[in-house]
């Protein structure tokens, strides 16, 4: 088992847009990036029951030719609206660091 | 084409070393993003630029002489970080005292941004506008009377036919991050699919490059096939990994960039690393939109008016029970407000930093107590005043109250600063992002030309 963490070159979140976050993951080579796709970690359901948002509002979007994962989900809030806690959307990464990805 | 990109955003700064490495190159463009919704609402809503007039003054003194001097273009978009009238307005001084100040004299094209609220009340009445995307609620009227002002995102159009019209400087209002990279590029007869990619890429300036800090100059080629990236400061580089990542950044959809006259596909996109540092592109295409094109409308209504006191606590007493403590609080500082605060004009929020102040109950780690808390505590109400007095009565019961097991009892906070309460002014919220279909997307958008510099 590996952690995403260690796994991703690349691993953030940000805004796109003000109402949806997305969160990117790159990877440096395309065997490391095929486990990952393919391991079935990032899938709908385990990331809604992460965000808490429900499944069908998760996308995630295999990427291949840059090596990239991108997942998109719906903020809580809208960016900068008075409930919101990170107006850039940009520190939403942290639950998807520690799940692990089987050989 | 050689375009040199400024930096990531009008104000955040390039390294002279890179700028003058640029120049050298001979560059056919210069260009920068003004703006973005990024930094959130307040900046749209009020009217205010989100970098100061020193930093974009500072930026201009360097690319405003060298544009002129050299005769090629300056190309501003989304100016003053809102792009709407006083952000253009506030923009354009600076570019006239220094064009004063440099003794220059130069053609400007001042394209506004917004759309009077009339215009989308009849687009909407006739169905013409739709959420830009999902998880935005449909557009009402209320919502568009509540809106400040309304911003649409300008496509290349506008920025053709400045350049068209002779303009040495274009300073545009709100637009589509990439025409303002595109619009040169597919007016010089580049193929758009390539022309509007490169131009993703290149308004976050050497966002792309390692490190990964969009406050830098960009180097771009634009040849038929292909276009290459490449970091003007000498010890910044971009690899294949870093270059497509950018691609993906701040889209919902990796493969496919939604503009107002069609669909830029990635899909197919290829990153070589020509060498250590510079990067080629290829393989991107345009698919023209069947319809009527669509501007993307963005608007901000304030919420009210806000107040805050940063605090921290140190006490692993205080830190265990602060839930309960902040429920005490909030119920003692409703009954002192109770018939003279209007019931439902004020709340009051507490941020825990350094617990779960990003992700709310989302924190998985949010029962692990920290040994240092930090405390946001939030007043929002219908004027500043009120906001100013609900936090400064929160802040002096937080401070005082009394829990079980307390033996720190001369104070539970350690306030930073005199004063502790600081007035955070109006608070907006976006009520306005949808996308507008209309006949001519260069028609909201109307093209003034000006002689700046006039007569000796």
């Amino acid at each position: 088992m590996s952690r995403l963490v260690d796994l991703a070159a690349v691993l953030r979140s940000k805004n796109a847009g003000p109402f949806l976050v997305t969160l990117d993951l790159l990877f440096e080579d395309d065997v490391t990036y095929r486990r990952v796709r393919d391991s079935g970690v990032l899938d709908p359901a385990r990331i809604g029951a992460l965000y808490g948002v429900p499944a069908e509002a998760v996308r995630v979007i295999p990427f291949d030719v840059a090596r990239a994962i991108k997942v998109t989900l719906p903020r809580a809030h809208s960016a900068g609206s008075p409930a919101d806690t990170d107006v850039y959307g940009a520190q939403q990464h942290g639950p998807l660091l520690e799940l692990e990805v089987p050989e | 084409m050689k375009i040199i990109a400024l930096n990531g955003q009008l104000g955040y700064g390039f390294t002279e070393e890179a700028f003058r490495e640029g120049m050298a190159r001979g560059p056919d463009v210069l260009g920068v993003d003004g703006g973005s919704t990024d930094g959130g609402p307040y900046y749209l809503g009020e009217g205010r630029p989100m970098v100061s007039r020193q930093a974009v003054r500072r930026d201009l003194s360097y690319a405003l002489p060298a544009a002129v001097q050299r005769g090629i273009p300056l190309i501003i978009g989304s100016a003053g970080t809102g792009g709407g009238a006083p952000h253009v307005a506030w923009t354009r001084a600076i570019i006239e005292e220094l064009a004063a100040e440099h003794g220059l004299r130069f053609r400007m094209a001042v394209i506004g941004a917004e759309i009077p609220a009339a215009e989308v009340l009849a687009a909407l009445d006739e169905r013409r506008v739709r959420p830009a995307q999902v998880g935005v609620p449909p557009l009402t009227p209320a919502a568009v009377h509540r809106a400040t002002r309304i911003v649409g995102q300008m496509g290349v159009g506008p920025f053709m036919e400045a350049l068209d019209r002779g303009a040495d400087v274009v300073l545009a209002g709100r637009a589509c991050d990439t025409a303002i990279f595109a619009s040169p590029a597919i007016r010089a007869g580049y193929p758009t699919g390539l022309a509007y990619h490169m131009a993703k890429i290149a308004e976050c300036g050497a966002h792309c490059a390692v490190p990964g800090i969009g406050a830098d100059c960009l180097w771009v080629e634009l040849a038929q096939d292909h276009f290459i990236v490449e970091p003007l400061h000498p010890e910044k580089y971009c690899t294949p990994v870093s270059t497509a990542a950018h691609s993906l950044y701040e889209q919902a959809d990796p493969f496919m960039v939604q503009e107002p006259e069609g669909v830029v596909d990635v899909s197919a996109a290829r990153f070589e690393a020509l060498d250590w540092r510079t990067v080629r592109v290829s393989g991107s295409r345009f698919t023209p939109v069947s319809g009527r094109p669509t501007i993307k409308l963005e608007g901000a209504a304030r919420v009210g008016f806000r107040a805050i006191t940063v605090a921290a606590a140190r006490d692993p007493a205080f830190i265990c029970e602060v839930d309960g403590i902040v429920d005490r609080v909030k119920e003692l500082v409703a009954g002192n407000l109770r018939g003279r605060l209007p019931e439902g004009s004020w709340s009051l929020r507490f941020r825990m930093l350094g617990r779960d102040a990003i992700m709310g109950e989302r924190e998985p780690l949010r029962h692990r107590l920290p040994h240092e808390l930090g405390l946001v505590v939030e007043a929002l109400a219908d004027s500043q005043d009120a906001a100013d007095a609900v936090v400064a009565l929160a802040r002096s019961t937080l401070l005082h109250a009394g829990y079980p097991g307390r033996k720190a009892t001369a104070g539970n906070l350690a306030l930073p600063y005199s004063p502790a309460d600081i007035p955070l002014g109006p608070a907006y919220e976006f009520v306005v992002y949808h996308l507008m279909e209309l006949e001519d997307a260069a028609s909201p958008f109307p093209v003034e030309l000006v002689d700046v510099g006039g007569a000796a």
